[in-house]
């Protein structure tokens, strides 16, 4: 396997040919802003946050889909990367009730962490407070769609992993949400199995299990590592988070 | 078909054509439609028949005339008048030895040696308004077919893609990549089966020239696409085209079957080794589909979404194949360009820009219609001697480009149309809407149409265009409420810089674009609505008083 020799933030690092600028980032220890992605689904390059500047190139580039190259340099951390990410957040915090002192997330939510990684004191836009509905039909979670940041984790967790393709978006632009089957309740799915793999990819309180109440929630989302490793290496094992 | 019977179908046809005393040809497109050239068809029909001159005087339909604001039109064949707002109470004088004999037909005689007509050049248009677009023998006529059959008997795919090269043909669907390189790019994949598209899926408020196009002469386009198929090495097209083109989608599956029908598409094309299937592909109402990435989605089956590029569609498209995504106009110039050579056409229009370009004149102007101008023409000769100006009023701003395009203030009207020149002067070619408008428009109000239209056509995929759009159609909304404040002004530039440089796909991208150009040259407009400004007004003045 080829070998990619690049540099990173000044750093030279290297990763294996096909590897994305993610991967490779992380692996030494460079820490890339993200929300969609989560090690073990398909990227789809949604958020925007793992946007960085590539030398030679005038677009921006998705880190999380862009694969490494011999010689090329990588910049993940500068003004106009910082300014951009933290408006996308702002965005994200104004576009629904992301509401932090009443959410069962708090103090272990991801879109908190970039808010408070990237600086986000206050929201320079307006809050738009949709009123979404909370879908608690299904016996043991429930969604809150007004804490849903559509990173599309859980559908693609229902989807790639799971094998259920439950989950599914429905409407376009900031109407846009998650729905179960044919747009029903999540409780009257048939094609739900139950197994909460979509709770815990979740990145903010959009995907609940029923009877935690604030600060009671802890995601555990080491069964996908489990999972890949054991279809990639037919081995049982716990790999390293990433 | 063999390529000797249809050259033997095109005489036929001629001598049939000439031995008519007239062809009263009725503008059957989707604007003249709507004004009931269907009753006036039947109308003419009825009258031909009731004075038994069947073998003399023929009726067809044909596709866009031009002049859309004065349908219904019709065109009478033994002196080529052109006649407007037609109604079926008009069928006897059409019919009858002099036409313009009737005072009240004749007053509503269209000049075509008005500027309107001369200063345009035809090529995509050449049969729209004098072919029907429902008879094949009327396309092969006009020499259809021909170029096909040029190409699989006498060139090799590498010469037919050289002979785009010469052409300089760029991209219409609005941003100009040149043609023969996408073509050289699928053509060179090993990967089989490879696809051709046509993407038809026009959805720019206020553009309707692929519609015109195919509702006028489809079967050009789909030799345009046989053609490319050859030179690619593809077997199968698809034409997406939006749901609400019916009457587009109706011609096309009439063009197709007659084509089938003739093997002039399908298996042993000409009775060469070559096949090609043309199916249609229909969209569902979503702008975001006529995104290259997305439509292909939507052809798969899945949500029309688009997705990163790289790899673009050239080396993994339709199911992950080769693919070849050209719009209707780009398809429509080919069988032109390999009947009479790519220098023929490489010396119409600038030397970058090549050919013409199909225009769809829309907004504050006298003749709103469809047009076709040479690349390089400036922007003062379409909106004055074509389109004939301003009715009362005075012109303000073109729009080029739909939402993603830009306004064109006054003082660039002697702008070069050409790809290169608007987009210097930030707008861009786009695929050929045109919106003119005059003193009485806000130029604020303008940007909040453009980027409501986007926020509502956003697919939800990426945050910036996703949340962006909202936010600024706020902001924007805000401002013409009086309610938005400077710092709200700086929010604006701030996202559609961010919009314009983190968005997924090109409708986040070039989202802010109607902002970015009305900002850069009507900023006292933007200035004039935010809250306090009228009192900043006042206090100027009285510290001038004082």
């Amino acid at each position: 396997m080829s070998v990619k020799t690049l540099t990173i933030d000044g750093r030279p690092v290297t990763g294996r040919a096909g590897e994305t600028i993610f991967n490779v980032a992380w692996d030494n220890g460079i820490r890339i802003p993200r929300l969609c992605h989560v090690g073990g689904l398909t990227d789809v390059g949604a958020c925007r946050l793992c946007l960085v500047e590539i030398e030679g190139q005038n677009r921006l580039a998705a880190a999380c889909l862009t694969p490494v190259e011999e010689g090329m340099v990588v910049r993940t951390q500068t003004d106009r990367l910082r300014e951009h990410r933290r408006l996308l957040v702002e965005l994200l915090l104004a576009e629904r009730n992301h509401v932090c002192s009443v959410c069962v997330m708090n103090g272990a939510c991801e879109l908190q962490d970039l808010a408070a990684e990237l600086g986000v004191d206050h929201v320079r836009l307006r809050y738009l407070h949709p009123k979404l509905e909370v879908d608690t039909s299904h016996e043991r979670f429930g969604m809150d769609h007004n804490r849903c940041v559509l990173c599309t984790r859980c559908v693609r967790v229902c989807d790639e992993v799971e094998g259920a393709h439950t989950k599914d978006v429905a409407g376009r632009g900031t109407l846009s949400r998650i729905i179960h089957d044919l747009d029903q309740p999540w409780g009257e799915s048939d094609t739900c199995t139950g197994c909460g793999k979509c709770v815990h990819v979740c990145p903010t309180g959009a995907l609940f299990t029923k009877g935690k109440s604030v600060m009671e929630m802890i995601k555990d989302r080491r069964f996908l590592k489990y999972i890949v490793t054991a279809r990639e290496r037919r081995q049982w094992i716990l790999q390293e988070e990433k | 078909m063999t390529i000797e019977e249809l050259c033997e179908r095109q005489q036929k046809e001629l001598e049939r054509q000439a031995s008519l005393r007239r062809r009263i040809a009725c503008c059957t497109a989707a604007g003249c439609m709507s004004c009931g050239a269907d009753s006036v068809r039947r109308a003419v029909k009825a009258e031909i028949e009731a004075r038994g001159l069947a073998n003399e005087v023929e009726v067809c339909g044909t596709g866009c005339m031009g002049l859309c604001s004065r349908g219904v039109l019709v065109r009478t064949s033994d002196d080529g008048s052109l006649w407007g707002q037609v109604t079926a109470a008009d069928a006897a004088a059409l019919v009858s030895e002099q036409p313009a004999a009737s005072a009240e037909l004749a007053a509503r005689r269209i000049d075509t040696n008005a500027a309107f007509f001369t200063r345009q050049l035809r090529i995509v248009l050449a049969n729209s308004g004098v072919a029907d677009p429902e008879r094949l023998d009327d396309y092969i006529a006009t020499g259809g077919y021909q170029a096909l059959a040029k190409a699989l008997s006498e060139m090799t795919p590498e010469e037919v893609i050289a002979e785009v090269r010469r052409s300089g043909l760029r991209g219409r669907g609005g941003a100009g990549y040149p043609t023969a390189l996408k073509w050289e790019l699928v053509a060179k994949q090993k990967s089989t089966p490879k696809y051709v598209i046509c993407n038809a899926d026009e959805g720019d408020p206020g553009a309707f020239m692929d519609r015109s196009v195919l509702e006028g002469d489809p079967h050009r386009v789909l030799e345009g696409m046989a053609i490319a198929g050859y030179a690619v090495g593809a077997q199968q097209g698809f034409i997406y085209v939006r749901g609400e083109y019916t009457l587009a989608i109706q011609r096309l599956q009439t063009a197709i079957r007659q084509a089938e029908r003739e093997q002039l598409l399908g298996n042993r094309i000409f009775g060469d080794n070559f096949q090609f299937r043309i199916d249609l592909r229909i969209g569902a109402g979503a702008f975001v589909c006529g995104e290259e990435t997305a439509l292909i989605a939507s052809i798969e089956g899945k949500r029309g979404q688009p997705r990163q590029r790289p790899p673009y569609p050239p080396e993994s498209g339709l199911w992950g194949q080769p693919t070849l995504i050209n719009n209707v106009e780009t398809f429509a110039n080919i069988a032109p360009i390999i009947r009479n050579g790519g220098d023929w056409f490489a010396r119409i229009g600038t030397p970058t820009s090549t050919g013409t370009k199909v225009f769809a004149l829309a907004g504050k102007i006298a003749n709103t219609g469809l047009i076709e101008v040479p690349m390089g023409i400036s922007l003062r000769e379409i909106v004055f001697d074509i389109g004939g100006g301003v009715p009362g009023g005075r012109f303000k701003a073109a729009q080029t480009g739909g939402p993603s395009g830009g306004c064109i203030p006054a003082e660039y009207l002697d702008t070069p149309v050409d790809y290169e020149s608007l987009a210097a002067i930030g707008s861009i070619m786009g695929s050929g809407g045109l919106i003119i408008m005059d003193d009485q428009s806000s130029m604020v109000d303008v940007a909040r149409f453009f980027m409501e239209f986007c926020m509502e056509e956003s697919c939800g995929k990426c945050i910036p265009c996703r949340a962006g759009t909202v936010q600024m159609h706020d902001i924007l909304s805000r401002l013409l409420r009086g309610e938005a404040t400077r710092l709200d002004l700086e929010m604006l530039e701030r996202l559609a810089t961010l919009l314009k440089e983190t968005s997924l796909c090109g409708l986040g991208i070039t989202a802010p674009n109607p902002v970015i150009s009305t900002l850069k040259y009507f900023r006292h407009e933007y200035e004039a609505l935010l809250a306090g400004a009228a009192q900043e007004k006042c206090h100027e003045r009285q510290d001038a008083d004082h």
